[in-house]
């Protein structure tokens, strides 16, 4: 029965610090709504709007049993009982600087 | 404070260098609640970028599996900056999303991929809020049971 979804550490304290909650829905779009009504505010988390439309924000992957949605559908995922669902924020970053303002330091670094 | 063996410490380095002018990436996991980076993961830069570092996300979830399988956690959580200091970027802060992990920053911009020293420094970060932390590194890998 139902949808396990897997919480990671930056969103459990929606979740009273579970690591896995359970779900219903047939699409991703549905689970993440009924996460909300239990564990309000996490939504936002997980999903901005984008041109009017609601999307999975840029640097958060989910999964469903173990495919990247982005690949099968997005929030229209489909998911039926006993599927597996995993929320994990992208490991990201970086210096933040433009290419050409990296070329400049470069080239004021003597040892390189 | 971060507590580092140095062989840890080592590959590190070794993993920025190598990938200079690129950005590196990859975590130290350990047990959970340990607070001990025990297990050297590099991960690939999926944005091959001297600018920007991401885990590929189906990397990324190979990992956290992995992890999880093994009652592990991201103890460390490091990248290296090949033109700037090792300090946490706008970006970087951003997107930090471990609250428990050391945020580890190295900077290869003074030697790139030659030998000579990096600058290797380590922070905390918190709900955008950035506390940097003393490192020690260890000569002794603790043995794992």
């Amino acid at each position: 029965m139902a949808i396990e979804v897997r919480i990671p550490t930056i969103l459990r304290t929606y979740t009273g610090g579970e690591k896995a909650v359970t779900g219903e829905g047939d699409t991703l779009s549905q689970v993440i709504d009924h996460l909300e009504d239990n564990h309000p505010g996490i939504k936002d988390r997980l999903i901005e709007a984008k041109d009017g439309q609601s999307d999975l924000r840029r640097f958060v992957n989910v999964y469903v049993n173990d495919e990247d949605v982005r690949f099968t559908g997005g929030l229209g995922t489909s998911v039926t009982d006993g599927d597996q669902v995993v929320v994990l924020p992208a490991v990201a970053g970086g210096c933040g600087l433009s290419r050409a303002q990296l070329q400049t330091l470069w080239a004021s670094t003597a040892n390189v | 404070m971060l507590r580092i063996d140095q062989a840890t410490y080592d590959a590190i380095v070794t993993h920025a260098k190598k990938d200079h002018p690129d950005e590196a990436c990859g975590v130290v996991a350990g047990p959970e609640g340990s607070d001990r980076p025990e297990r050297f993961i590099p991960m690939v830069n999926a944005a091959r970028s001297p600018t920007f570092y991401e885990f590929d996300p189906i990397d990324l979830l190979h990992l956290y599996k992995e992890m999880d399988a093994r009652d592990e956690e991201p103890v460390v959580v490091y990248h290296s900056h090949t033109a700037t200091e090792a300090y946490p970027s706008r970006t970087d802060i951003g997107l930090a999303s471990e609250p428990n992990a050391h945020y580890v920053l190295v900077s290869t911009r003074e030697h790139g991929n030659s030998a000579g020293p990096v600058e290797f420094r380590s922070y905390r970060i918190i709900d955008g809020e950035v506390t940097e932390e003393e490192v020690s590194v260890v000569d002794e890998a603790r043995s794992q049971a």
